[in-house]
């Protein structure tokens, strides 16, 4: 009996836990995104975040969608053409990209690169009384630290899946040109025929999510870290690996509400 | 002298999950005094002045600054009264994204007070005041020893003139004539500024050095306030003990046992 209430117990704590947790990450984003519409503004720290988040995760980014595109020309089309339908290479490269792998590679790869660095950064101000000294030094730290962030990464990444759309595209192009012997008139000419303005648009607004998410979880892991150098490195992976479960989860919820009617 | 406090705290409460560390703090510190708060590792002497300063809220209890209670007054008036403290923390807490000069401008920035073109010009002049030359503005934190870092975090703290300021253990870590040399600039700005003060401190000399009065921390409550200079000559059992750094007496250190 007594074993039996404690495993009650011990379920409880835990279902508490987590309510507490979520509850305590919706405030942290509510309280964010008041103070990106809040004075103070920070232009110049939003220039940096958005640098920072952005053009430094080009490199990256573009290799990732450059290759993705390559290896889907190639997969689709040893798969394809045992049913004689190579011809829909360029539509499912396209869509693939566009809908799909752009946002998500995208959000996971700068998740890895941006979303790890905040937490890093802001958990070590957090163990080294740095955001405390922001208090005493009349300015809010959700204002100064977090707001910048959030909303530089909301306008980062869909400006990088753009990128990433047009790089995955190309990468698709060359391989199905250069390897496959595909015509590159047809190729283009197949490629944007069946491609929708929805499609690109779908996954410009997964990316802006995406971007929230990431910027989101490295602050909040951050903001929250105790416990010196070891605290500052559960923060980071906390971050990362919660923003890339989010991604997943997030992409397969968005993809239900854009385009399953 | 004026008959209110410049701080006065009543009965304040902070407990942290199963431990009660703050258990009814009372504690005036009179308008233009430096107050020194003694007592062991862990009992609380952080919370009590991060409490003042709002990064932790207490349960229970009255801080009244200038005699308006900050945990009552609307959000707004509340960082007003807290805007008129300057803190230095333990470990500098300098920002270290930043050179020199813009840590020790910050406030005044943040405040609008100056502009970032005049900001250098200023930073130098507040530089000189903690004995540190312009050459150092141009400089990351991570470039300088931990005394001048604890200098740098002096002027961080004095650059907006604050009417209070807070020391949280200003001579850890420092050679025992650093050390010295910190309490006398701190000693010296406090008396420029006329600002009331509140330090946390292991070290008796320094305690002796810029404190006024003294209060000793114990089990979550002040077991103890007097002259600093009766810090080492007290007859209360539990000063005498920690004062003295005595292994045995009133204070039972869970630790040892």
């Amino acid at each position: 009996m007594n074993r039996l209430l404690g495993l009650i117990e011990a379920l409880g704590a835990v279902v508490l836990g987590l309510i507490e947790f979520t509850g305590e990450l919706a405030i942290f984003a509510v309280s964010g995104v008041l103070y990106i519409f809040r004075p103070p503004y920070y232009p110049r720290l939003i220039g940096r975040a958005f640098m920072e988040i952005g053009y430094f995760s080009l490199p990256v980014v573009a290799l990732t969608a450059l290759f993705t595109g390559m290896v889907l020309a190639l997969q689709s089309y040893t798969g394809f053409s045992r049913f004689g339908a190579e011809s829909a290479i360029a539509s499912v490269v396209v869509l693939s990209v566009t809908r799909e792998l752009g946002p998500v590679l995208a959000g996971l790869m700068v998740a890895g690169r941006a979303g790890a660095a905040m937490a890093a950064e802001l958990g070590t101000m957090r163990v080294t009384d740095q955001i405390d000294a922001l208090s005493t030094l009349s300015t809010q730290p959700m204002g100064y630290l977090v707001a910048p962030r959030l909303l530089a990464a909301t306008i980062a990444l869909p400006l990088l899946v753009v990128l990433a759309d047009i790089l995955g595209v190309m990468g698709g192009f060359l391989v199905a040109t250069r390897k496959l012997g595909f015509s590159s008139g047809a190729y283009l000419v197949s490629t944007f025929t069946n491609l929708q303005a929805q499609d690109v648009v779908s996954g410009l607004i997964k990316a802006a999510v995406f971007g929230f998410v990431i910027a989101l979880m490295g602050c909040f892991n951050g903001y929250r870290s105790k416990g010196g150098a070891e605290g500052v490195g559960t923060a980071t992976t906390s971050a990362v690996v919660s923003a890339s479960i989010l991604i997943l989860a997030l992409d397969y919820i968005l993809t239900q509400i854009l385009f399953v009617k | 002298m004026s008959a209110t406090p410049k701080i006065r705290i009543r009965g304040l409460k902070k407990r942290f999950g199963a431990k009660l560390v703050l258990d009814g703090v009372d504690l005036d510190v009179a308008r233009g005094t430096g107050m020194v708060v003694i007592g062991g590792s862990g009992t609380g002497k952080s919370v009590l002045i991060k409490s003042i300063l709002g990064l932790v809220t207490p349960d229970e209890g009255v801080i009244e600054i200038d005699g308006e209670d900050v945990l009552r007054a609307p959000k707004r008036r509340a960082r007003e009264l807290r805007a008129q403290i300057g803190m230095l923390f333990q470990n500098g807490a300098l920002f270290d994204s930043m050179k020199v000069w813009e840590n020790v401008c910050f406030g005044l920035l943040a405040q609008k007070r100056i502009t970032r073109r005049q900001a250098r010009d200023k930073a130098v002049e507040i530089l000189a005041q903690v004995g540190l030359d312009a050459a150092v503005a141009g400089l990351s934190p991570s470039e300088l020893s931990g005394g001048m870092q604890k200098r740098v975090g002096l002027a961080r703290a004095i650059a907006s003139e604050p009417a209070i300021m807070f020391f949280d253990e200003p001579t850890t870590g420092l050679d025992p004539i650093m050390g010295a040399v910190i309490d006398e600039l701190i000693v010296d700005c406090v008396k420029r500024l006329g600002s009331t003060s509140i330090a946390i401190t292991h070290d008796m000399a320094s305690a002796q050095r810029i404190g006024d009065a003294a209060a000793m921390l114990y089990r979550g409550r002040v077991s103890w306030t007097g002259p600093a200079s009766e810090l080492l000559t007290s007859t209360d059992p539990v000063v005498d003990q920690f004062t003295h750094g005595r292994a045995h007496g009133p204070i039972t250190m869970a630790l040892r046992k």
